[in-house]
């Protein structure tokens, strides 16, 4: 007889496990975001900030202890020197915990959840080297920069788990006109999708939609008889030859994919499709242009 | 082949009916679905299945169930393969199971053995009173209970002759007005006389014959021909082109019987006989003992050799030894170059050389013997040894047998003999007169150049004309002979060199001796020789061709010595007469193998009867088979072999080859390797190779010997030269190792190798035969080329290579270990604690103290037998490591240690 272990047990060693978890989400999110090169971008306008930007002639109003003395003594008039104009941004991501995202169809291949949480985590580690503040969506973590900032996204996402069959993009607590990045597999239903672009539209937010499949949800490679279920258990199938039914699965799921890409076209978005046995770090530089071209 | 089969139930094949249905129902009903975890099920929703028809079981699964289903039903239905057809059908009555139980037969008398074995069996199972009865032995037969026969059946054995027509009708008249059924074991070879026994037989009731079909091959006795042995083989059928070897058994120098050399043997395309001929040293030819066609084993494949091949040996005795003189003048030259061919000369005084039991002593001009020279020399003569005698100018001045016949010699002589053709008397020489017909020489041609110009002369007694043997022209002997006991006495008249005549110059002195039997390659024996003398059997051949002590068996009369059919009265082997040995083969010079001629009608069959064999498990064991194919089938279909995967991985392990196996010659080339002999019982072998990876441990922990993994050895196949040393644990059903293995280990031991033999039974009955395992060693090393043995010596190297230790405990403690004897002249060096003992490394070591047994650990490293008790047990582990690191040490190293002693020299000679 076993007798039911204390909850602060049960409690402590889940609470480890999570721990264990987190330095490995991040140490790999770390490494993947090495690979990146990133920098602070200016606003290529004279401004606050740390790069040289240009010289230019004293005019009125220019405090005395703005002109650059070297500059000045080289010729008779007087130079302020003028640094460029550096400002963060703010990005905000999304990443789908639903039941439907603890999938993986081999042992070799990561859950889809892992991948999203390690795409979104190293995404915003790069940000975060380039000095943007990087949140969550839906009031669960304010933007902010730093080190533990970054330690606190990654406690969020890795402990977060939604007993959903499908999760809902969460638009809610995106400041105007910033970025924002939604990572999920977009199979539910994708109403909720297209609202929550087009309310981030609406307030000048505009971002990436990186769907993440699996292999198997591409490809389809079942025969026989078989009753698909889903993870979360609340949506089941019966069908008596499988493979009989993969073309016209694959023509639903192209055509989920144009309506995405539809959608992300009118909003302004961008679109990936990503697959959990490719590697990550072409979907990570895909992020980052994607993010970077907004400036 | 199939034969006819039954079945024992056969209303049950009426299930097989049944499978179509099944076919149907089993077609109908799909397979289980599978539950899958699908994330992409939303997108499934509202799919319908095109097709409605169920997903079917796939017709080669179904085919599969099928296969395995009526497997079980026709298995249920009791098959059997071969049943007893008609002609065995179970009958009553007596029977009696006749048998040829010729040579001939024993080729195969296991078949027949194994044959009458069930032929017992079922005459048991009817009921049936058997008698047994052998046509070469005919006794009257015993109608009997078949398990009564059945333990005698080991007794039987085939005769080393054939039915004669007399043991036929014999065995007619024995079995006349009896009712039996009769089962004949023939041996495949026409026998004079057979069809009447038929008739007898079928007479008294239904009659089957069994017969050999294989090739019968036999040697006839060998001839001599123009200095070459001449072997003809026979054979029953002529055939296609066949190739046979016939070996040569004789005894090597040191006494011990091999075979000396092997002759092949080539039967042409149809033809019945084949010749080969063997052209030998003469000395290699006298130790021939027999010929044999190697792997006939019946006594017709065996020529024996009887003293025509055998070496004389002759003693010359000279009365004067005139070394100064020329060779020429020596009164023994002549003897000598017509005798050395052929005959093994021995020198030397009379007194040495009578212990030697010669077949000759010649004395060449000997007149006068001492006493006790006399009387050996009569003894030797009575017993059997031929006397001659040469005659001569001290012969003739002497008295010897002058007025009284001497005992060694023929004839009484007239002093002073005469001379005849010389200078200073009348006449001519004398030629020699044609030799009498009852004269041992009688058919010589005479050379007109003999002339005698002096002679020793005979009184005339009246016993004179019986032992003149030759004669000159004018009537006066030449050569005399006299019978002593068993032996014989001849004088030659005249000198045995050309003073007297020249007939020591002829061919016809060599052809003499030869007549005397003095010299070898003596003619064939003349039957009327043979009259009134009686034979007694020394060796004979029973039927599977061993020779065997004749024992009691009765003296057989010369007549019929070489013609008479063989018989229990007249076994082939060798006979002793009263100056040779003459030997009766199986076959005779004429004789041919003539394949049995069965009379139109008769049931002949072979000797293999296919028995029957019940088939429904093995029906049985295939549908398991085939539904176990099903579970996998089913399984992949489902998508469920995964589960399949750990299972493989297993199987897989399993399958993982022998640690023991072989290595790559680079592997084993590279590093020390100590290897163990391969004896077939896993048991030992596995301990072996535990044990020697226990030493190969100890070595690397203590010494700078870094054994790679121990590797067990195949001798048939394996190479040894990698192996410094070989642990051979010997076992009591050890098979021996062919003549090829023993070829390449006497080479391993000659280049250096060392073979530790371990009885492993404590050596309880001490250094012998008692024990099986010492007795399976005796067997295993005595083709060997080992040195003679002694017990390790205090001295010895191997108690001091690397630990000291005077005994040698592994499992078992305190029996000696046997090493190579050390040379007789060994000395102690003074100042020396031991002495200066051989150079060489002793190829073995014999000891049976279960060394590998104490060596041996686990992969961990723990010992896997338990040594003694405790801490005594511990120590004599310990001990039994030291044991094998000074071995591998004394192996590496050889006489290192034991060239210590030279230091002390060394260091003096340096001036240190």
């Amino acid at each position: 007889m076993k007798a039911p272990a204390a909850p602060s047990a049960t409690l402590r060693a889940r609470s480890e496990a999570e721990a264990a978890r987190l330095p490995a989400l991040l140490a790999r999110a770390q490494h993947l975001a090495g690979a990146v090169l990133p920098g602070q971008h200016g606003r290529r306008r004279a401004g606050q900030g740390d790069d040289f930007w240009q010289y230019r002639p004293v005019q009125q109003g220019d405090q005395r202890r703005q002109i650059d003395w070297r500059r000045s003594a080289r010729s008779d008039a007087e130079f302020v020197r003028e640094r460029e104009w550096q400002i963060a941004q703010t990005v905000m991501l999304w990443v789908d915990s639903s039941a439907s995202m603890q999938f993986s169809s081999g042992a070799h291949l990561p859950e889809k959840a892992d991948r999203a949480q390690l795409l979104a985590l190293a995404a915003a580690i790069l940000l975060d080297r380039g000095g943007e503040r990087v949140g969550l969506t839906g009031h669960t973590l304010p933007p902010r920069r730093g080190a533990a900032q970054i330690a606190r996204l990654a406690r969020a996402l890795a402990g977060t788990g939604e007993p959903t069959d499908y999760g809902v993009p969460d638009a809610r607590g995106l400041p105007s006109q910033s970025h924002a990045v939604f990572l999920s597999d977009f199979l539910g239903d994708l109403v909720p999708v297209s609202d929550a672009l087009t309310f981030a539209a609406d307030r000048g937010v505009r971002g990436a939609l990186v769907q993440v499949l699996d292999p198997a949800e591409e490809a389809f490679p079942y025969r026989g008889r078989a009753i698909f279920e889903s993870i979360g258990g609340t949506l089941s199938h019966e069908t008596r030859k499988a493979d009989d039914l993969r073309s016209r699965y694959l023509a639903r799921l192209a055509e989920r994919k144009a309506a995405l890409r539809q959608i992300c076209g009118v909003t302004g978005w961008q679109y990936l499709c990503h697959h959990t046995d490719a590697s990550p770090q072409v979907a990570l530089l895909w992020l980052h242009a994607a993010l970077g071209g907004g400036r | 082949m199939l034969g006819a089969l039954a079945f024992t139930a056969p209303w049950l094949l009426a299930g097989l009916a049944l499978l179509p249905v099944l076919w149907v129902i089993l077609r109908a009903v799909p397979p289980a679905p599978v539950r899958r975890r699908f994330p992409g099920v939303a997108l499934l929703l509202g799919l319908r299945d095109e097709d409605s028809a169920a997903d079917r079981t796939p017709w080669w699964l179904l085919l599969l169930r099928m296969i395995a289903l009526a497997a079980v039903i026709v298995a249920m239905a009791g098959p059997v393969l071969n049943p007893r057809g008609a002609s065995d059908t179970r009958s009553s009555g007596n029977l009696l199971i006749l048998l040829d139980a010729s040579w001939a037969s024993a080729g195969d008398w296991q078949g027949q053995i194994s044959l009458i074995d069930d032929l017992l069996t079922e005459a048991g199972r009817d009921s049936r009173p058997v008698a047994v009865m052998r046509l070469t032995d005919p006794q009257p037969p015993e109608f009997q209970a078949a398990d009564a026969w059945r333990s005698r059946l080991a007794g039987l054995e085939p005769g080393a002759w054939t039915p004669t027509p007399q043991m036929m009708s014999r065995a007619a008249d024995l079995l006349k007005g009896q009712r039996f059924q009769t089962i004949w074991l023939s041996d495949g070879l026409e026998h004079v006389g057979r069809a009447g026994l038929l008739r007898a037989l079928g007479a008294s009731g239904a009659v089957r014959i069994h017969q050999t079909a294989g090739q019968l091959l036999a040697l006839a006795p060998l001839r001599a021909a123009d200095g070459a042995l001449e072997l003809v083989a026979q054979r029953l059928v002529a055939g296609p082109a066949q190739e046979a070897t016939i070996q040569v058994h004789g005894r090597d120098p040191s006494g011990t019987a091999r075979v000396l050399t092997t002759v092949p043997l080539q039967f042409e395309e149809g033809a019945l006989q084949a010749t080969a001929t063997l052209s030998l040293p003469g000395e290699l030819r006298a130790r021939i003992s027999r010929f044999e066609i190697a792997g006939q084993g019946h006594a017709g494949a065996i020529a024996l050799s009887d003293d025509s091949l055998k070496r004389r040996e002759v003693a010359l005795i000279a009365g004067r030894e005139d070394r100064e003189g020329l060779d020429l003048l020596s009164p023994l030259h002549y003897l000598e170059r017509a005798l050395a061919p052929n005959a093994t000369l021995l020198d030397g005084a009379l007194m040495d050389v009578l212990p030697a039991r010669p077949d000759v002593i010649v004395l060449a001009d000997v007149a006068t013997l001492a006493p006790a020279e006399e009387a050996a020399l009569l003894d030797w003569t009575t017993e059997g040894g031929t006397l001659l005698r040469f005659a001569g100018p001290r012969l003739a001045a002497s008295d010897v047998s002058r007025s009284a016949e001497d005992a060694l010699l023929p004839v009484r002589l007239r002093k002073g003999g005469r001379d005849v053709g010389g200078a200073m008397t009348w006449g001519a020489p004398k030629s020699l007169a044609p030799f009498a017909p009852g004269s041992p020489f009688a058919g010589l041609a005479i050379p007109d150049d003999v002339k005698v110009t002096s002679q020793v002369m005979a009184q005339p007694d009246p016993t004179l004309a019986d032992r003149v043997i030759a004669e000159l022209g004018d009537g006066t002997p030449l050569v005399t002979r006299k019978r002593v006991g068993q032996g014989q006495v001849v004088l030659f008249h005249v000198t045995a060199n050309a003073e007297w005549s020249t007939l020591p110059l002829s061919g016809l002195f060599v052809q003499m001796l030869e007549r005397l039997a003095i010299s070898s390659g003596s003619a064939d024996v003349a039957e009327g020789e043979l009259a009134g003398t009686i034979w007694q059997p020394a060796e004979v051949l029973d039927g599977f061709g061993t020779l065997r002590d004749a024992g009691t068996l009765p003296g057989v009369a010369g007549e019929a010595l070489l013609s008479a059919p063989l018989g229990p009265d007249l076994r082939p082997g060798i006979y002793e007469g009263a100056d040779r040995r003459i030997a009766r083969s199986v076959l005779g010079a004429g004789d041919t193998l003539a394949p049995a001629e069965w009379p139109a009608g008769t049931d002949v069959q072979g000797l293999e009867r296919t028995s029957e064999t019940p088939l429904a498990g093995w029906l049985l064991a295939a549908a398991l088979v085939l539904l176990s194919g099903d579970i996998i089938a089913s399984l992949g279909l489902s998508g469920r072999l995964m589960l399949l995967r750990g299972a493989a991985i297993l199987a897989l392990a399993l399958m993982l080859p022998d640690p023991s196996s072989a290595q790559g010659p680079e592997a084993l080339a590279g590093e020390v390797t100590l290897a163990h002999v391969l004896t077939g019982d896993s048991v030992v072998d596995d301990l072996a190779h535990a044990g020697l990876r226990g030493l190969g441990e100890t070595l690397f922990y203590r010494t700078t010997v870094e054994p790679g993994p121990p590797q067990g050895v195949d001798l048939e196949t394996d190479e040894l030269a990698f192996f410094p040393l070989l642990y051979w644990p010997i076992t009591e059903a050890q098979p021996i190792p062919s003549d090829a293995v023993y070829a390449r280990l006497n080479a391993y031991l000659r280049s250096g190798g060392m073979i530790l033999f371990d009885t492993r039974d404590a050596d309880i009955a001490g250094f012998g035969s008692a024990s099986p395992n010492g007795a399976r060693l005796q067997r295993i090393a005595a083709p060997l080329d080992i040195p003679p043995l002694e017990p390790v010596p205090a001295d010895h190297v191997l108690t001091r290579t690397f630990y000291l230790m005077q005994d040698f405990p592994g499992r078992y403690v305190g029996r000696p270990v046997w090493v190579e004897a050390a040379p007789e002249g060994a000395t102690q060096a003074p100042g020396m604690p031991f002495r200066d003992l051989n150079d060489g490394v002793t190829p073995v070591v014999i000891g049976g103290n279960d060394w590998a047994a104490a060596w041996a650990v686990d992969d961990t490293g723990a010992s896997l037998r338990p040594v003694g008790r405790g801490y005594a047990g511990e120590r004599q582990r310990e001990m039994a490591h030291r044991f094998g690191v000074n071995l591998v040490m004394y192996v590496l190293t050889g006489n290192y240690k034991s060239d210590q002693v030279h230091v002390p020299a060394l260091l003096d000679r340096l001036g240190q």
